[in-house]
């Protein structure tokens, strides 16, 4: 069963590419527009912090079909410098960048689940789901 | 490749709906051209219809509200119509406040409030 996609992103256009993935998979799911919304904007933030942090990585977007749950998770990847204090960037209104990005708890909101995995030097994994009600 | 969105004048006001979904470059480019179009035609106000728009992310909130402060520091103002129900509660959820901006349910409201605020 194909129930995983991702869009590597590269430039600004990725994260275009990679939200209308998300969109259309949130969709197929079977997710009203207010959902569809919220995935939507998770991955833009997620594409952006890549772009922005890291320079490249890769947005995976997984359908999920468990004990009779449907979802949707997000898995956003990079092998840029990582998170040092994972605790701060987790603060509202904690930016590196200027204030571009709403930032981590923004997104920790918008979604049902949310993990972050960060190694110094070697990079950061999010892992975000969106279950269906 | 770069698609402008069109940037239409109604006596002293500028009318512009974003009917498909914002690339940064548009967005940038936008912010631009509103700027340069209210320079040329002396326009006083804006209305930026949203309608057709059904997610905003913070980047594009970040470029609206800078359109704001902008066109406010060349003595015009906006007002942003048309917000839709999911694009308000993802704005909220995400802990984006787009304080100290003029809204209006539709573009009708949007025109009716602005026409209101530039003869005040």
């Amino acid at each position: 069963m194909d129930n995983r996609s991702s869009v590597e992103i590269f430039t600004e256009w990725d994260i275009v590419a990679a939200r209308q993935l998300g969109r259309n998979e949130a969709k197929t799911t079977g997710f009203g527009t207010v959902d569809q919304a919220r995935i939507t904007t998770a991955i833009s933030e997620l594409a952006r912090n890549i772009y922005l942090y890291a320079g490249k990585g890769k947005i995976e977007i997984e359908r999920l079909s468990t004990n009779g749950m449907n979802g949707i998770t997000i898995i956003a990847s990079d092998e840029g410098p990582g998170i040092p204090d994972l605790r701060k960037v987790m603060e509202d209104g904690f930016s590196t960048s200027g204030g571009l990005g709403a930032g981590m708890p923004g997104v920790k909101r918008l979604m049902d689940d949310f993990k972050v995995e960060s190694e110094v030097g070697k990079g950061t994994t999010i892992t975000a789901t969106k279950w269906l009600r | 490749m770069n698609v402008r969105i069109p940037i239409l004048k109604l006596d002293e006001v500028l009318i512009v709906s974003i009917q498909w979904e914002l690339d940064d470059q548009t967005a940038i480019q936008f912010q631009e051209d509103l700027l340069n179009k209210m320079h040329e035609t002396t326009a006083r106000g804006v209305v930026i219809d949203l309608t057709s728009i059904d997610f905003i992310d913070s980047f594009i909130a970040k470029v609206l509200g800078d359109v704001i402060s902008m066109s406010s520091l060349m003595g015009a103002k906006v007002v942003i119509t048309g917000i839709q129900p999911a694009v308000a509660i993802t704005l909220i959820e995400l802990g984006i406040r787009l304080e100290n901006v003029m809204t209006a349910l539709d573009l009708e409201n949007g025109l009716t409030k602005l026409r209101r605020e530039l003869e005040a």
